[in-house]
């Protein structure tokens, strides 16, 4: 249970992060949207100083109109709706700054928003592959989902709330000041003392928020592995252990929950009332003030500064509330910026793939117009440039290779692929053969060895065109939403109708598809979800066709299909491979019979290697599998 | 739905009850202050009357005292109950989960029971919270207002019951459109994040393809789309201040056309004026915190639903109305059983299965991939239930056992091995909770796992990390063996 406590963060590290996290989020804003902000501000600005004209309105109302009418008897309004009348006008544009400022804040902080979006989207999606094998999918969901929207939440909401407080407490002082100086004093007392008290509140309340976080994330921890141990539970009966050591997490949390929201909703009434305290005080010492005659203090002013005293108070009360909110929003943004901060895949590749053509010569020429004859395109150091065709041999030599720099989970793998060869790679799970995949298309760099692709080290090819010139059909079969049609061509764009049908007949889909309710049309959705495991396999395989590489890689299904769709789908993957190099993972040894060359690996290494009759005959791990029949076991 | 939440509130039912009735308590004071401050202005001030002066403004700093106690109660109260149902809900959720069947479990992901227990809870804790204290404040503050200002002045109480209307119909006007914008908006929104999902959990696919330039493409048009959208609802919901500002403004404005008239005509004194302009406030922020609350309270209904979802699921293997609990031998069989995981899907795993098998026998079970050994296996502990055919162990059908009893007889080492976070000994006890640890050393020598674990660090002491992570798959699979074996020691035959 121990690794679920948690202990809370020290508040000012936090604090000081914080304020760097928020000078991020400002600048990111601000320079994408500098003259909408700059509108905003002037908006708040002019509706802040609209509502204090009309507070201190109230002063001259009394003092220089009712009083005066009701001293002398007269019954002259005139004068009164005349000012009354300009009122208006400023209050007529104090609403207008008010829309203004909504309204261009919604593009503002929609805007960010958006720009934020598609910036983590394309950050992401120029990632190492290594990023998404090491964090939790949930995670990086998680900053899209939760994370933004905080940050939403405090663009659009705390922020303008924020300045409009901010203005609304100066532009109150000002005039306080203006009224009278003694009672001005009083009140930016009371203000110190209800900032004093918030921050101490707030304080308590936000390290009770951090708790409930981690408290949160603990029980969140907890499910997460007694549901994904949750067959397990069942066959052990441990049902009632498993829901008392959650009481106890979820006790825990309800406790830091109550404690965060006790302190956060103290903080509104003690301040309303600490401005109410202030207004006494005020009212009290002016009344002594106004009937002493002191300081030239009359009734009007008196009711405007009191009336000051309580629209000054108010924003202290607000920006309070805000601070919690600004604690969450600042937590997602470190989220956010760390994953903007992750380096992207790097590439020093300069060898291209190019369309070609063969000149009368025999020797290669670049050409725009695609051909169906490639060529690696070569540039030297000397200003030359070779020209190599795109042929599908592929040679490790010698690859050591580790996911992380302490631990070599492949060991001294050399292996040759003439074009056109079938290689497969047998052993059981962990014994490295995706990884020897993943070498190829440099999803992972090796860490000593070389690999060869037509004779160039594959880390002078870009990545772009040697993923381009290599064929993948993975284990786990990812569709994307879209129909049919759309998936297959998503091995080639460019691809027409009719090429994308004939991959689709190729790869032994095409039946299957007629027979869906809108056939090529079919829309697919939820990693096609609606499908079968083995009609996505089809798809895959059909996507893969399109592509018509020269090297291809796949990584059998040990996903449960039923065996006549396995079948189809075995024949399509053998139509697929027919004149291409290929490489295939095998989970079944029926498939891997007719092979070029097979390598046996155990532990990261080859320790077999020739075709299956070489490889019968000598009698050693392969034929043990054979004759026992899995290759898993 | 409403009434399976409800019951959640539970123990706390008193705090749920004395909040709102302190949060009124509370009102009641605020409301009375400026009707205080009314007479500090009146009697004291304008009559020069200092002891007045005094008199009210110590009235006034008790109300603001028993104001402030009363809100920190509500606010304390408040938490409690809202944290206390957030925790119930939990509870219950959590328990109709561990007493689900194994269809049931595969009916909701393992994803979408951990949203459900934290983040749609914790809606659920916000929007209960905001009820507690604001729907009853918002109200009676409108109606306790608007009584103390119909006692100051009938006349000028009609100006703000027009404003009322007025404020109410825009901001219902504005609500009604927006609502129905920010519905195409989430649906848009889970849109976008389950394309960002897509890419995520197939980023081998776009890379190998090298479409990452495409996926930028398509998302970014989806995430303008939404943009568009976004700032169409809002666009309207920022109408909501200046409309606000509108109606207090002119209120405000009327209020003093018609107060200098009343009070030249002798009719009303100034410091009731002042009592009426800040009442203004206080009616119209109630009514603006009521539409806060309407949509809060839609917004977490969704969340709502998905929580009585789960705490409403039967489990489909129900307990037997009077348990067996006694198996008398180790003798199965399967009797034409026929099964699918997916009730009516067609898609049979197992088809009209029978065989028998006599207590002592040892029997394998082969078979390709998928062919249904496991689900054969899992029908003996009664994971499942068939959909067709009788499933009997010692020759009595086994839905008529006990289904604890059945499982802890059925030792069961399942393909998809989970080890727990927690130590080494932990984990095994899982077989038989007080077994010594000379027991566990017995089971793991017998599995051949505890020539591995004494080379660990801790030895059996050693901390295995969630989902076993920090062991190789074959020492998991022994340790798992040895779980199993401890188990099966704990059997009486």
């Amino acid at each position: 249970m121990s690794a679920y406590v948690h202990t809370p963060a020290q508040p000012q590290r936090r604090t000081a992060g914080m304020t760097a996290t928020l000078g991020r989020v400002l600048g990111y804003m601000f320079t994408r949207y500098k003259a909408a902000c700059l509108a905003v501000a002037a908006c708040i600005l002019g509706s802040s100083l609209a509502s204090v004209q009309g507070v201190l309105f109230t002063q001259s109302l009394i003092d220089d109109y009712i009083t005066p009418m009701v001293q002398s008897g007269s019954a002259d309004f005139t004068a009164l709706a005349a000012a009354l009348a300009r009122v208006a006008c400023l209050y007529a544009a104090g609403i207008l700054c008010a829309w203004g400022y909504n309204r261009i804040m919604v593009n503002v902080s929609q805007g960010t928003m958006r720009d934020l979006r598609i910036q983590l989207f394309a950050h992401m999606e120029s990632l190492p592959i290594a990023y998404f094998d090491t964090h939790a999918h949930g995670d990086i969901m998680s900053v899209y989902t939760n994370d933004v929207d905080t940050l939403r939440q405090l663009i659009s909401q705390s922020l303008p709330q924020l300045l409009n407080s901010a203005v609304t407490i100066i532009t109150s002082l000002v005039s306080m000041i203006l009224l009278d100086l003694p009672l001005t004093a009083i009140t930016v007392a009371m203000i110190v003392l209800m900032l004093l008290v918030t921050t101490r509140v707030a304080g308590r309340s936000s390290r009770y928020f951090a708790c409930q976080q981690a408290d949160l994330g603990a029980v969140n921890g907890y499910i997460e592995e007694m549901m994904d141990g949750q067959k397990v539970v069942k066959v052990f009966c441990r049902e009632e252990e498993s829901i008392r050591d959650f009481r106890a997490l979820n006790e825990r949390l309800r406790d830091s929950a109550e404690k965060a929201n006790t302190f956060s909703n103290i903080t509104m009434p003690l301040n309303a009332n600490l401005g109410n305290i202030s207004y006494v005080l005020c009212a009290v010492v002016g009344a002594a003030l106004a009937l002493n005659g002191w300081g030239g203090l009359t009734l009007g002013t008196l009711v405007s500064f009191l009336t000051l005293n309580k629209n000054g108070t108010q924003p202290v009360s607000q920006v309070s509330q805000q601070t919690n909110s600004i604690v969450m929003a600042m937590a997602g943004a470190k989220r956010i910026f760390e994953l903007l901060d992750q380096q992207p895949e790097a590439d020093a590749g300069y060898v291209t793939l190019v369309n070609a053509r063969r000149n009368a010569d025999g020797t290669l020429a670049e050409c725009g117009e695609r051909t169906g004859l490639w060529a690696w395109k070569h540039p030297h150091g000397d200003g030359t440039v070779t020209y190599t065709p795109l042929a599908g041999e592929i040679t490790f030599s010698d690859v050591d290779f580790g996911y992380t720099p302490e631990k070599t989970v492949l060991h001294h793998i050399s292996l040759h692929a003439a074009p056109g060869q079938k290689i497969a790679f047998v052993g059981s799970t962990g014994a490295g053969k995706t990884t020897i995949t993943n070498l190829i298309n440099r999803f992972y760099d090796i860490a000593d060895g070389k690999i060869r692709y037509d004779g160039i080290n594959i880390n002078k090819i870009k990545k772009a065109d040697l993923r381009r010139s290599l064929g993948i059909v993975l284990q786990d079969t990812h569709l994307f939403t879209g129909t049919v049609m759309e998936n297959i061509r998503y091995g080639r764009l460019d691809a027409s109708d009719d090429e994308c049908l004939a991959a689709a007949r190729l790869a032994g889909a095409d039946s299957f598809i007629r027979r869906l309710p809108d056939g090529y049309d079919t829309l697919l959705t939820g990693d096609g979800a609606n499908l079968s495991q083995g009609q996505r396999q089809l798809l895959a395989i059909a996507r893969a066709a399109v592509a018509d590489p020269p090297v291809l890689i796949l990584d059998e299904a040990t996903s449960s299909i039923d065996t006549r769709t396995e079948a189809i789908v075995q024949q399509g993957m053998d139509a697929l491979m027919t004149g291409r190099t290929s490489f295939v993972i095998a989970h079944r040894l029926s498939t891997v019979q007719n092979a070029d060359c097979i390598l046996v690996l155990e532990q990261g290494r080859v320790i077999e290697q020739g075709t299956h009759e070489e490889l019968i005959a000598r009698k050693g791990r392969y034929w043990q599998l054979y004759t026992g029949g899995s290759v898993t076991a | 739905m409403i009434k399976t939440l409800l019951r959640q509130v539970g123990q706390y039912r008193r705090d749920a009850l004395l909040a709102p009735l302190f949060a009124a308590l509370e009102v009641l004071m605020e409301v009375l202050l400026p009707f205080v401050t009314a007479a500090i202005i009146d009697r004291g001030i304008q009559a020069g009357d200092m002891a007045q002066v005094y008199r009210y403004g110590a009235l006034m700093l008790v109300l603001a005292m028993l104001s402030l106690c009363f809100g920190v109660l509500a606010g304390r109260f408040s938490a409690r109950a809202s944290a206390g149902f957030a925790c119930n809900l939990r509870d219950a959720m959590y328990c109709s989960v561990q007493a689900f069947s194994f269809s049931n479990i595969d009916k909701f992901s393992t994803a979408g029971v951990v949203t459900r227990m934290t983040t749609d809870v914790t809606n659920l804790q916000n929007a209960f919270q905001m009820i507690l204290r604001i729907a009853v404040r918002a109200p009676l503050m409108l109606v306790c207002s608007m009584f103390l200002c119909f006692f100051i002045n009938v006349c000028l109480s009609l100006v703000f019951l027009a404003a009322i209307v007025v404020l109410a119909a825009a901001l219902a006007a504005i609500m009604l459109r927006t609502g129905r914008i920010f519905e195409q908006v989430f649906r848009r929104y889970d849109g976008l994040n389950a394309s960002v999902q897509e890419n995520v959990s197939a980023i081998r696919v776009v890379k190998a393809f090298v479409r990452e330039e495409h996926e930028d493409e398509k998302f970014r048009r989806a995430a303008d789309r939404l943009y568009r959208l976004f700032v169409k609802a809002e666009g309207l919901l920022a109408l909501n201040s200046p409309v606000m500002m509108l109606v207090v403004y002119g209120s405000i404005l009327t209020l003093s056309w018609l107060g200098a008239h009343f009070i030249v005509a002798g009719g009303l004194t100034t410091g009731q004026l002042t009592s009426l302009l800040s009442y203004v406030m206080s009616v119209l922020m109630s009514l603006m915190m009521l539409s806060m609350v309407f949509v809060m309270i839609t917004m977490s209904a969704a969340s709502a639903r998905r929580i009585a979802e789960v705490i409403d699921e039967q489990p489909d293997l129900a307990q037997p109305a009077r348990p067996d609990r006694n198996i008398p031998n180790g003798t199965i069989d399967f009797d034409h059983v026929s099964f699918s995981y997916r009730h009516g899907s067609g898609e049979k795993t197992l088809h009209d299965i029978t065989l028998h098998i006599r207590s002592g026998e040892t029997v394998g079970i082969v078979g390709a991939t998928g062919s249904g050994k496991s689900s054969l296996v899992n029908l003996i502990s009664r994971l499942y239930d068939a959909d067709t055919g009788r499933v009997c162990v010692g020759g009595k059908d086994v839905s008529g056992y006990d289904l604890d009893i059945l499982r802890s007889q059925v030792a069961v080492v399942l393909q998809n091995n989970v080890l727990f976070t927690g130590t080494i000994l932990d984990n095994l006890r899982w077989g038989k909770a007080d077994a010594t640890e000379a027991e566990c050393q017995a089971a793991c020598r017998a599995a051949c796992a505890d020539e591995f674990i004494r080379r660990m660090p801790q030895g059996y002491h050693t901390r295995i990390e969630r989902g076993g992570a920090n062991v190789s798959g074959g020492q998991k699979q022994r340790l798992c063996i040895a779980r199993a074996l401890l188990k099966q020691s704990t059997d009486p035959g």
